[in-house]
């Protein structure tokens, strides 16, 4: 099927989508959460008719507009970069990827750029009414917008509701709601949207405390304060139900990702959760060394979160890689040589079918189908290479748990000295509110490398490996195109920091009217 | 409902489809052809300032439409998606980095702390203007004239040339197209802004242009139309698949398609009217005629492009790899549920048409810009 691999290109095009993902992603959580604190608070506004709520809504809708706007940039690179970058993929995932695309751009982005158009030139133009209506539909378009995405990240993941047709090369859908409503995809969807509204109600409340520290703009900082901290707090102890669901979808579907976010290379029934550990440098598969320089562990816990059985057997890397014939578990190597008779039986159909021999195309077909769910091994060479690199899953994976539990306890302390007035009085609280905004920021970009650095080697778990996902170019284009866009991207990120940090220092009230953009 | 129509049917709905965002997206590029013109209708900041708040107001239509051919091509012919921006590789990533630097140049074109200063973001807003819509004429340019890649059984494509794109270039029917649909943008915008802004010398300046514009566009696009209609096009057997060379392909279309004559014809004609009453009549309503004239003559070109057995992608370095709707498209269950989801097409035009009306009641003036209750660029 495809028959030379050029790892600079592979190497170069996983570089690219991950950089201006990384861009994209600094964005993103903030038009997320930020709608919707928006709109929260534009409806206090309506409600009571104090025209402080609606300054406050004006001011964070200000910062919302310039965060916006390179969101929207960055994402019509990624949207085509399926196509420049990866069109191998595109055609073999095509049938099915392409369609919550299309669902994305009609029913989300013209909700979203349509109502946004409203919420910023609205003000005073069209009823109050409908202008918080406009608000919630942005906000609502956002989080839509991002169900249809994630459905399709889903996808890649555990891959439902297609077949492989011979005749046309690819996987074809026959099931539109087993896409949709996989069950990966909707615990997919729930987390990620959380984060972002964990990251924005961060932002809101650092924000408003570098005002509390400064003393400026105090009710402005208190109010928002409450609402924001209000929306976290709820987010994170979402978010963190949402990463049980996760986990649990990750053991039923990827146990390489699994193995590798915990370090296990045995695997055991009734196994613990490691809690803190360090894992030995230069551990090999089936080397005997030990995995952990040192580990404290909750007995049975990944157990019970994976398999949600205390006794449950959880496979370790070396059961999936040298295979486990007590769990029924097939080694690689066996899944690669399947996958090589898949390979060569789709090639012979293909033969077959050019000289119109139907008997031996026929034949071939069924020795296709029968080894078809191991396709994506046929491409590999390394048994090895079928566990995604262990020491970066699993310290990342620690990094987002660990901060996850402490937003949940942070949120509430603020919640708690908000509530009771005494905020301005606990500068340290202040002070540590303000790093959590990157620190959430931090959470969110090590989950994001547990989902899709884990899921290598595939870009279709199981069935496509990334290596053979790239499009037929010169990696020389690619390298080209990723330091243009580093360096374009670099500068425009960095402008963008610089009007927010100048925004919110001028503060609410600072902005000249007329002329001056407000 | 859809199930039981058959593939080829959905493949013609879909080629339709997306032939009505394609068109709407010409159309719409009136934002990127006013981004042009900023210098030109504005010969001083608040003159500028109205002209971008204008057109900056639609910019997001513009790119969500963009964004929605992309992704609605990547849904129901999803081969043209790896081929074409797979292959001609560096001008759709040129093309893209002219998207992004529009992206955020109207909203961080006046804000303090901007770096690179108001003169960078209005350079550019015209950047995009150029580049951006002479490219993605030049590209569309290619459905005509072919590009050099080869497909493999499995679909794969390889594109035949490491200038991944830059080739198009070289073909002189490409460049027309572009420089015809620039000047097509630079008319529609000069057209548009007349109509939205009130302001009488940024009205007699804008009326100049549409002039002026008009005349290089139809230049070039009868040039481009004419060379078409006359060549030697990609047609393929209906039922061997087959791909040959047909003399006089794309005016046999014409001809055996009467329907999209009579759009392409009906569109000339409103394209001409509304520049003709601009500028005979010293009417605003010019952007009225010529925005639907635009959406209809483009609406003719993709049907002779897609329907009536052409190949609308075409290999010119192998025949047989050209892209048809019927090899390059998704499943009969995709496209159905695609159909589907269709559905919802009228129900964002009509919300579109109510916000615009609600938000464009008042046209811009100076006043407009100097109050400082809402959002301004």
């Amino acid at each position: 099927m495809i028959e030379n691999i050029d790892l600079a290109l592979v190497n170069w095009s996983r570089g690219q989508f991950a950089l201006v993902a990384l861009y994209h992603w600094l964005f993103i959580p903030l038009t997320l959460g930020m709608t919707y604190i928006i709109a929260f608070t534009q409806t206090i506004y309506v409600r009571t008719g104090d025209k402080e709520w609606e300054r406050i809504a004006k001011f964070w809708a200000k910062l919302f507009g310039i965060n916006f706007a390179i969101g929207v940039g960055t994402g019509i690179i990624l949207g085509l970069e399926f196509g420049t970058n990866w069109a191998n993929y595109s055609w073999i995932s095509g049938d099915i990827f392409g369609a919550p695309l299309a669902a994305e751009g009609i029913m989300a982005f013209f909700l979203e750029s349509t109502f946004i158009a409203v919420m910023f030139f609205g003000w005073g133009k069209v009823s109050k009414k409908f202008h918080l209506v406009s608000i919630y539909l942005v906000a609502f378009g956002a989080s839509l917008s991002a169900l249809w995405i994630l459905v399709a990240n889903a996808w890649m993941n555990y891959p439902v509701g297609m077949v492989f047709n011979p005749d046309t090369a690819r996987h074809e859908m026959v099931d539109f709601w087993a896409v949709l409503f996989s069950p990966y995809a909707i615990n997919k969807f729930l987390h990620t949207i959380t984060s972002g509204f964990v990251i924005s109600s961060f932002f809101i409340v650092a924000v408003s405390g570098w005002y509390l520290l400064k003393g400026r703009n105090i009710l402005l900082a208190k109010r928002s304060i409450v609402i924001a901290a209000s929306f976290g707090l709820l987010s994170s102890v979402f978010l963190a139900t949402t990463g049980d669901g996760s986990a649990y979808w990750v053991a039923q579907k990827q146990p390489a990702k699994l193995a590798a976010m915990e370090g296990l290379y045995e695997g055991q029934e009734g196994a613990g959760l490691v809690a803190i550990g360090m894992l030995r440098p230069g551990k090999q598969i089936g080397d005997g060394e030990k995995a952990f320089v040192f580990k404290i562990e909750i007995p049975k816990l990944l157990s019970v979160l994976g398999y949600r059985n205390a006794n449950a057997f959880v496979p370790g890397a070396e059961d999936l890689v040298l295979g486990n014939a007590g769990q029924d578990i097939m080694s690689a190597d066996e899944k690669i040589s399947r996958g090589k008779v898949a390979l060569n039986a789709l090639a012979e159909y293909k033969e077959a079918v050019a000289l119109d021999d139907m008997q031996s195309a026929s034949a071939a077909q069924a020795r296709f189908e029968e080894n078809y769910y191991y396709m994506g091994y046929g491409h590999l060479f390394d048994p090895n290479g079928i566990i995604p690199n262990v020491p970066f899953i699993f310290y990342s994976f620690r990094i987002m748990v660990m901060l996850g539990f402490a937003f949940i306890a942070l949120f509430l302390l603020i919640l708690y000295l908000a509530v009771t007035d005494k905020l301005q009085e606990n500068r340290w609280l202040l002070r540590t509110s303000i790093l959590a905004f990157p620190l959430a920021f931090l959470a969110s970009m090590a989950g994001w490398i547990v989902a899709e650095v884990g899921r290598q080697p595939w870009t279709i778990q199981g069935l496509l490996p990334t290596m053979v996902s790239t499009s037929n170019i010169n990696a020389n284009a690619v390298i080209l195109t990723f330091w243009m866009f580093a360096a374009l991207l670099t500068v425009l990120v960095l402008a963008e920091f610089k009007i927010m940090t100048t925004t919110i220092k001028r503060g609410p009230d600072n902005a000249k009217k007329g002329g001056e953009n407000v | 409902m859809f199930e039981s129509l058959t593939h080829l049917q959905l493949q013609h709905y879909w080629w339709f489809i997306m032939s009505v965002v394609a068109s709407t997206l010409v159309f719409l590029l009136f934002v990127q052809g006013g981004q042009t013109l900023i210098g030109t209708l504005g010969k001083n900041e608040d003159e500028r300032t109205m002209v971008i708040n204008s057109i900056g107001r639609k910019w997001e239509f513009t790119f969500t439409t963009l964004v929605m051919f992309a992704a609605g091509m990547f849904a129901s012919f999803p081969l043209f998606y790896s081929t074409s921006f797979g292959g001609a590789y560096y001008a759709w990533k040129i093309f893209l980095v002219c998207f992004v630097l529009q992206a955020i140049s109207f909203e961080f074109r006046r804000k303090q702390g901007n770096m690179l200063g108001q003169k960078t973001y209005e350079a550019f807003l015209y950047i995009n203007g150029f580049l951006g819509v002479f490219l993605l004429g030049a590209v569309v340019a290619t459905f005509f004239t072919g590009s050099e890649f080869y497909r493999s059984e499995y679909n794969l494509s390889y594109w035949q040339t490491t200038l991944y794109g830059i080739e198009i270039l070289f073909n002189p029917l490409n460049l027309a197209l572009g420089i015809a649909l620039l000047f097509l943008a630079r008319t529609l915008g000069a057209l548009y802004i007349l109509n939205n802004v009130d302001h009488e010398v940024i009205e007699q300046r804008a009326r100049r242009q549409v002039g002026l514009n008009a005349v290089v566009f139809l230049v070039f696009f009868l040039y481009f139309v004419i060379r078409i209609l006359l060549k030697d096009g990609y047609a393929y057997h209906p039922e061997t698949f087959e791909v040959y060379m047909e003399p006089y392909k794309y005016l046999n279309n014409y001809l055996q398609m009467p329907a999209a004559l009579i759009l392409f014809l009906a569109g000339v004609v409103l394209v001409l009217y509304g520049i003709g009453i601009t500028w005979f009549k010293e009417s605003r309503k010019g952007i009225w005629f010529s925005g639907p004239g635009t959406f209809l003559t483009v609406l003719s070109l993709f049907f002779v492009l897609g329907y009536n057995n052409t190949c609308f992608y075409p290999s010119s370095y192998d025949l047989q790899s050209s892209l048809t709707i019927q090899n390059a498209s998704s499943s009969h269950y995709t496209l159905t549920a695609m159909t589907y989801i269709s559905l919802f097409v009228p129900v964002v035009a009509a919300y579109i048409f109510f916000t615009w009306r609600a938000i464009d009641k008042h046209k811009i003036n100076d006043e407009d810009m100097k109050s400082g209750d809402h959002h301004i660029y």
